[in-house]
């Protein structure tokens, strides 16, 4: 049972294993043991940011594709949800119609682009890529009309979602039954089957083949795979998913806006991610995530403390000042991927 | 016979998880033209790769003048006065055939006299001296990839296949140019499948079959033992007679 | 008899083709006429094509070392950008020294103020290149995705470094005396400093040429960009040519990135990594590796970003990225793709 839900792909290590129940219950729990709204804030960017950090390494570590265009996917699923809500009010349709929407207008926009760059060369598509995401985070931000510009969209969501509505009167476990509740939940486990299916689609046989490819595309070729047709159904998979994650995002924050959605710098954290959890392993997707939004939200005043006590040292100071921890993670990240390109997950299975 | 100017001893080549020379075994005299005969995919390009360092070998050693070269890079290599002409003749397209040989000349100058002697080897590099490489046709860029090699003196010219495809008198504009190479005193160990050309230019040969050495001898001898030739070559050899 | 058949001609290529091969040069103005019509008023034509001019010049100035050190090596530096906002820096410290002579009138001091900063800026980073070589690139050559992944994530760490050093703020300065303002020609304001730029942009370009069909460096360059196998085998040390063309690639970024910082007079640590999504335009465009290439989607990619930026302010940008599509469409390998030996 447990086996058919991981797709056969057990994580083959007690620590990882161990690390990823406690992850998996963490979360579950996540109301009741860490109460608060920040801690449920993380708890939730977690779950949304697995599948997100997930899907992006069916292309990166599976298909052995760059791709710098996948935020745009995200933003495209959470603004498609976040205009359906705008526009069609607080709805539990909206919200369907919007997913869906985003969902297939994320898969459209990835096959044109795998059209154009994916028969030429892996450097290319990650040049296009950018390019073409770059532009797009411009065209939103500045159609301020229809997407709110760089304030982005606020919006309400039906009222069973909001902390205004109430399960029950009473405190369980010290924790209040609310609709935040609710939506955190939603979020959990629809973050939860998304993996699952992430999962299952990569210990496919078509998961087998992007591997085949990734491996030497020039035999998976000559074996009679068309690496291209391939490439471009990964590119289209890895998009679609994070249209859904981005759509999860738009109704946890009830807010849409580039900075939270299609911002280069949410690429650069994705890809940091990836390559420190671990490249080619879907595990890889949830360690890196969990690692990366803990250090976001905690280090940060951990290094503030170690800032204080080096006060006097200027540019000792400078260098562990808290706004400068994306430093270290990127010096970790080179050293990543020159010494264990498997990341985390690499060094737990002790590979 | 002289000394050897290049040795190869057990040399083994992998390329990926391939294992292509299995221990080849070659002395190439000094002052002599060696051939190197074998059917298709028999490792004589390997063979002229690994000694100029393009494939690293895995296992035995490469003499040149008494030194031990297996390890070094490919510049330091060629900068022992080692030529190569290598399958695809490497011709720099984009350049004319002037920066070409420019290039090819390391000392920066090309020597005039050296040059009217090629131009009399190659009447077309001549004609062709400020046209882009990438326009002359097959035969002109073999003669170019040879003409580069030899601009300048070298020790040892490594050619692979400077017959293939090519006219008939553009071979025989080849088998001249290398008599004059070799009355100068020239090394050179030459990649060959045309037997004709074998023959009418070496001293010594070896056959190579499966990545390995399976016969050398002098050229002499296997020229007119057509017996040894059957044995050894009867599929290659023949067809190319 | 065997003379005349040593003596084949070279054939001459039939008119379609030559006009095939030549056509990427007809686009620069065949994209100003369109850009006439389109706009209608001459003066405001001009200003706009001047505008662009100049930014397609500092475009192609940060692109053209990016260009070359994907032909020459394979090696396309996502760092890039980095250099160019590291290049900004450097030269503003320098301009913020010299205070004195950027606000005093005459055009010696000013032009000295720029031309010192502009050594200072690329002295950093070519010296930043060398270490970014040896570091980060060179364990990765011939491995195209961790090459992506290492220069992004040394591009991030340059960013940092850079807020470490500068701080996190912006920094402000206002252009020297002689180089704002403009001149009017035809009716048509002209800012000075973009004449600047175009000449600057020029000036690049010829000497670029000139240095690759000239010189030695130049012609193992493009020896290398065809065939770095045969190059070695000729006796060069293709490794400290490959070091050399990064360092003077990320030199030519700093370059661009004080021209850059100057014409926007505002710098910050990310300006790098914001233009540098026109310069992958503009490589992508011209063929990766090809410095003419290179020179022409830089000049449409400058000319289109004004035009447009004019009519339909809100779709600069995006029509670039449309112009992008286009030349790929009509050359899937970009204007003038560069032929690999192997
Ligand atoms: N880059 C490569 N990768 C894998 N195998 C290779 C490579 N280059 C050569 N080989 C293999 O090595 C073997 C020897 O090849 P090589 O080119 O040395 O043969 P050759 O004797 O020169 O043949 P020919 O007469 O056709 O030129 C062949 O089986 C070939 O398939
Ligand atoms: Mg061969």
């Amino acid at each position: 049972m447990m086996m058919k839900l991981l797709s056969g792909d057990s994580p083959r290590s007690k620590m990882l294993s161990a690390v990823l129940l406690l992850i998996l219950f963490g979360l579950m729990f996540a109301p009741f043991l860490f109460p608060g709204t920040r801690s449920l804030d993380t708890a939730a960017r977690i779950c949304i940011f697995i599948v997100l950090v997930a899907s992006y390494d069916l292309l990166l570590g599976y298909t052995g594709v760059v791709s710098f265009a996948h935020t745009m996917f995200f933003g495209i699923g959470a603004y498609g949800t976040a205009l359906a809500l705008v526009n069609m009010g607080a709805s539990y349709s909206a919200i369907v119609l919007g997913t869906v929407c985003g969902a297939l207008v994320a898969g459209a926009f990835a096959f044109v682009i795998a059209l154009f760059s994916l028969r030429v060369k892996a450097i290319f598509f990650a040049m296009m890529t950018l390019a073409v995401a770059s532009a797009f985070l411009v065209l939103i931000s500045q159609l301020s009309g229809i997407t709110g510009g760089e304030d982005g969209l606020s919006y309400r969501i039906p009222r069973e979602m909001t902390p205004a509505f109430k399960l029950i009167k009473e405190k369980v476990l010290g924790v209040r039954l609310n609709g935040k509740l609710i939506t955190y939940y939603v979020v959990f486990f629809s973050s939860l089957c998304l993996f699952l299916v992430l999962l299952r689609m990569v210990n496919s046989p078509f998961g087998r083949v992007l591997q085949a490819i990734r491996e030497n595309a020039f035999r998976a070729e000559a074996i009679g795979y068309k690496v291209v047709r391939y490439r471009s159904v990964a590119t289209i998979l890895s998009a679609v998913m994070a249209a859904l994650a981005g759509s999860l995002m738009a109704i946890w924050l009830r807010y849409t806006g580039p900075a939270t959605t299609l911002s280069m710098d949410i690429m650069v954290d994705i890809l940091l991610m990836v390559v420190i959890g671990g490249m080619g392993s879907m595990y890889g997707a949830v360690i890196g995530a969990v690692l990366f939004l803990l250090t976001q939200s905690y280090l940060q005043d951990l290094l503030g403390i170690l800032q204080e006590s080096l006060g006097s040292l200027p540019v000792v100071s400078d260098v562990v000042s808290p706004e400068r921890w994306l430093l270290w993670l990127g010096i970790l990240f080179i050293c990543s991927i020159y010494w264990f390109p498997k990341g985390v997950v690499g060094r737990l299975r002790g590979t | 016979m002289s000394d050897a100017l290049l040795t190869l001893k057990g040399v083994h080549t992998h390329i990926g998880p391939y294992h292509i020379l299995q221990g080849v075994d070659l002395v190439v005299p000094r002052g002599g033209v060696a051939v190197l005969l074998g059917r298709n995919g028999a490792g004589k390009t390997t063979t002229l790769r690994t000694i100029m360092g393009l494939w690293q070998a895995s296992q035995g050693a490469i003499l040149f003048d008494n030194a031990e070269i297996q390890k070094e890079t490919t510049p330091a290599i060629a900068q022992r006065e080692i030529a190569f002409v290598p399958e695809d003749m490497g011709i720099f397209t984009d350049l004319t055939v002037h920066e070409n040989m420019l290039l090819a000349a390391r000392s920066g100058a090309i020597d005039k006299e050296r040059l009217n002697w090629i131009f009399g080897l190659f009447p077309p590099l001549k004609t062709f001296w400020q046209s882009a490489a990438g326009n002359l046709s097959g035969g002109q860029k073999q003669m170019l990839a040879v003409a580069r090699a030899i601009i300048e003196p070298r020790k040892l010219l490594l050619i692979d296949e400077p017959t293939k495809g090519l006219a008939p008198a553009i071979i025989n504009a080849m088998i001249a140019a290398l008599r004059e190479l070799k009355e100068m005193q020239t090394t050179i160990l030459l990649v060959e499948q045309n037997f004709s050309m074998a023959r009418a230019v070496g001293d010594t040969v070896a056959v190579m079959d499966d990545g390995q050495i399976v016969y050398s001898g002098e050229m002499a001898e296997l020229a007119d033992d057509a017996e040894l030739q059957e044995k050894l070559m009867g599929l290659s050899l023949e067809a190319h007679q | 008899m065997s003379d005349s058949l040593i003596k084949p001609r070279i054939e001459r290529p039939p008119l379609s083709e030559v006009i095939e091969a030549k056509a990427p040069l007809f686009l620069v103005p065949v994209l100003m006429l369109i850009g006439l019509l389109a706009i209608g008023s001459g003066s405001t034509w001009l200003t706009l094509t001047a505008a662009g001019l100049a930014m397609g010049m500092m475009i192609f100035i940060m692109a053209s070392g990016l260009t070359v050190i994907f032909g020459l090596m394979d090696v396309i530096n996502f760092g890039h950008g980095a250099f160019i906002s590291l290049g900004a820096f450097a030269g503003f410290t320098i301009l913020g020294l010299l205070g004195g002579w950027i606000e005093s009138p005459s055009i010696a001091l000013n032009l000295g103020a720029v031309l010192l900063a502009v050594a200072f800026a690329m002295l950093v980073t070519g010296l930043a290149g060398y270490g970014f070589e040896r570091l980060i690139v060179k364990a990765v050559y011939g491995q195209h995705l961790k090459q992506i992944l290492v220069t992004m994530g040394g591009l991030v760490v340059t960013q940092q470094l850079i807020y470490v050093i500068w701080g996190p703020d912006e920094i402000v300065l206002a252009r020297p005396t002689a180089f704002q303002g403009s001149f009017v020609v035809l009716g048509a304001a002209i800012e000075k400093y973009r004449v600047l730029a175009i000449a600057i942009g020029l000036a690049l370009f010829v000497a670029m040429r000139l240095v690759l069909s000239r010189t030695r460096i130049g012609l193992l360059v493009r020896a290398g960009v065809q065939n770095g196998e045969m190059v070695e085998a000729l006796g060069y040390p293709i490794q400290k040519l490959f070091l050399a063309v990064f360092m003077v690639g990320c030199a030519l970024a700093g370059l661009g990135g004080v021209m850059w910082g100057l014409y926007q007079e505002t710098i910050t640590a990310h300006m790098g990594a914001e233009v540098m999504i026109s310069v992958f335009i503009v490589v992508i465009i011209g063929g990766l590796g090809s410095i003419e290439g290179c020179f022409i989607g830089a000049m449409l990619v400058g000319l289109l970003t004004n035009y447009t930026g004019f009519l339909i302010p809100k779709l600069a940008l995006v029509s670039t990225i449309l112009l992008m599509g286009a030349v790929l469409m009509w050359r899937p390998q970009g204007l003038y793709p560069v032929v690999k030996a192997h």
